[in-house]
């Protein structure tokens, strides 16, 4: 939770204008161009966020997403200071009710629960509509025998809701539970950033996990960390390379390969009959 | 003892009983009756105090170093305790504590976050925030216990889970996931008690279970007053706002319907009679046991994965009309 306001701070600001520096390599870059290659930078690959449109478009076969549960409307439980504001806010600025999207969609034609997070509603944190909907969406999977994909870009729980909030990961988590006694396949793949409760639930379960390249990945942010140990952090530290480094990812995947390889993966996750010229060799 | 800022009124109580004694003693005459109402009057000060305290009052109290810890309730209301150690992958982690007990007869597996209470054992206990391997040991001991049908009772007490560098090398965040998902599908009772410190995700990563319990000035929250205060108000000095705001008390846990039950503290908090506080204890888990003793095993992960599918507070509409459409 702690690391919201870093992770902010850090957020990448795409400006309106032609001409943007970019804020990886500091190259002036053609705005168009960004908007056009799935929004990385042309000159140094930076993958700039997407919103959950965005990253439905860029993963779905086209016009095959159809939303579940669009309608699940954040309450305020605990009456936290400004939460209501904030939840107008960021209704406007992202034309979302919520901060995850989910639905069913085709990759590559293979039918899929999919559900994505946006960062920019609250920084993509966990509440209860959060919880909720990838509750639903896992237990849609199931009685489908749909496989899951859920794409994380969160501030981890959302603390203007606390205790609640805290409690989706344990049921999340808990769907995952018959998700997997029922052997229904789930790739998790985790977007910069990916960190607090949210690591700590569903983004840290796929059967696969994959990544984004540079992605922040973390239970405990940078700055907490910093703070509590009182030492410098070693370079690169929570990046996805970091953790496929150390065991915890099994891929790091490149934006314009990640549909094709989630396809791959799908196929076998679901022992896909080999079609093509595979099948002939 | 270390006493409180709003205990004041307790303390200069307690002081006139002091020197009431000393002068009794001295001068050789007998002050019983006097000191009786005096003691009396101090009690009811002391409930007084301990009934309004504020939210980050009790915040502080669950915090007191005197607080029982883990191993201090083993000791006074289990036999025949045996640790185990270890998570089998990398390391004993001793900021959580595990092993056979035996309370009132019954064997059971109890695992809890261990506090130090003096600097030296917290450098061993790291004040209770385990890393991965603690997690991944109270998971190991947790599968013991299904496949040998014993119930499970975990003690939770702790600031969260250890924010490092090796954590996370280690998979902090995947360790307590794993939890999460795991004891969901335990075969046998889980009963888990809050008796100091629910620090976020590492208090939940020992706390899914059929029962949840909380001690009467314990706290639970997603993050402490302190943290919470520096992100929302940019000022970690406003952590009494913050405890308020994040509805973090026994008594707020109990009506979100998030604990089941709140275990009475001794008069004055836990930390002023560890025995009391644990016979207490050992009342509400024995009760517990006593009620979930007749569930099958499909039953028990029945009635934990509804207790936490129930939990969420949200609005469902056909259609938003004053809304702007998603795009």
């Amino acid at each position: 939770m702690s690391i919201l306001s870093r992770i902010r701070r850090r957020r990448p600001v795409i400006p309106d204008g032609l001409w943007m520096k970019c804020q990886s390599c500091e190259e002036i870059i053609y705005t168009k161009t960004l908007y056009e290659g799935n929004k990385l930078c042309p000159k140094c690959g930076y993958h700039y966020p997407l919103s959950a449109r965005e990253r439905i478009a860029l993963l779905c076969d086209e016009g095959s997403f159809v939303e579940r549960d669009a309608y699940l409307i954040p309450l305020d439980p605990l009456q936290f200071p400004e939460y209501l504001d904030k939840q107008e806010k960021s209704r406007s600025k992202t034309k979302e009710y919520e901060a995850v999207v989910t639905g069913v969609g085709r990759i590559e034609g293979i039918a899929t629960a999919i559900g994505v997070m946006d960062f920019g509603y609250i920084g993509g944190t966990m509440g209860s509509v959060v919880g909720e909907k990838v509750t639903r969406l896992i237990e849609h999977a199931c009685t489908e025998r749909l496989p899951l994909l859920v794409v994380s870009a969160s501030g981890g729980v959302r603390m203007q809701e606390s205790i609640i909030g805290l409690m989706q990961m344990a049921k999340t988590s808990a769907a995952l539970y018959r998700l997997r006694q029922a052997r229904v396949p789930y790739i998790s793949l985790l977007t910069n950033p990916t960190t607090g409760g949210t690591t700590a639930s569903y983004a840290s379960l796929g059967d696969v996990n994959i990544a984004e390249p540079k992605a922040l990945i973390c239970f405990a942010g940078p700055r907490v960390i910093k703070q509590t140990i009182r030492q410098e952090l070693p370079e690169g530290f929570q990046t996805a390379e970091f953790l496929l480094e150390h065991g915890l990812l099994d891929m790091v995947v490149p934006r314009p390969e990640l549909k094709a390889t989630i396809a791959r993966l799908l196929r076998y996750l679901l022992n896909l009959p080999v079609a093509g010229p595979e099948a002939a060799a | 003892m270390i006493t409180f800022d709003f205990e004041k009124p307790l303390v200069e109580h307690e002081k006139k009983i002091a020197e009431l004694r000393a002068y009794a003693k001295e001068a050789h005459i007998d002050v019983s009756p006097e000191l009786a109402s005096l003691e009396r009057k101090r009690d009811q000060l002391c409930a007084e105090i301990y009934a309004n305290l504020t939210p980050y009052q009790k915040v502080l109290v669950a915090r007191h170093p005197n607080r029982p810890y883990t191993l201090d309730y083993v000791r006074l209301m289990c036999q025949d305790f045996l640790e185990l150690h270890g998570d089998r992958r990398f390391a004993d982690d001793l900021a959580m504590v595990g092993g056979f007990a035996t309370i009132a007869g019954r064997r059971i597996v109890l695992i809890g976050h261990q506090k130090g209470r003096d600097t030296k054992e917290n450098l061993k206990r790291n004040f209770g925030m385990a890393h991965p391997e603690g997690y991944r040991k109270a998971l190991r001991l947790m599968e013991l216990a299904d496949r040998c049908r014993l119930p499970i009772v975990t003690f939770i007490d702790t600031p969260g889970a250890y924010p490092g560098i090796g954590a996370e090398e280690r998979g902090q965040a995947e360790a307590i996931a794993v939890n999460l998902r795991e004891m969901i599908g335990l075969g046998v009772p889980i009963i888990c008690i809050v008796i100091g410190e629910g620090g976020s995700g590492g208090a939940l990563g020992i706390g899914v279970g059929n029962r949840v319990l909380i001690l009467e000035h314990a706290y639970y929250s997603v993050i402490s007053p302190e943290g919470c205060a520096a992100i929302l108000f940019h000022d970690s000095s406003r952590n009494q706002e913050a405890a308020n705001a994040l509805k973090l008390t026994a008594q707020d846990l109990l009506s979100f319907g998030i604990v089941e039950e709140i275990i009475p503290e001794p008069l004055g908090g836990a930390h002023r009679n560890h025995e009391q506080a644990a016979a207490l204890v050992k009342d509400a888990i024995l009760r517990h046991l006593d009620q979930l003793a007749s569930l099958s095993p499909d039953q028990l992960r029945e009635q934990r994965y509804q207790k936490y599918r129930a939990v969420g507070v949200f609005t469902e509409a056909q259609q938003l009309l004053a809304h702007p459409a998603p795009s």
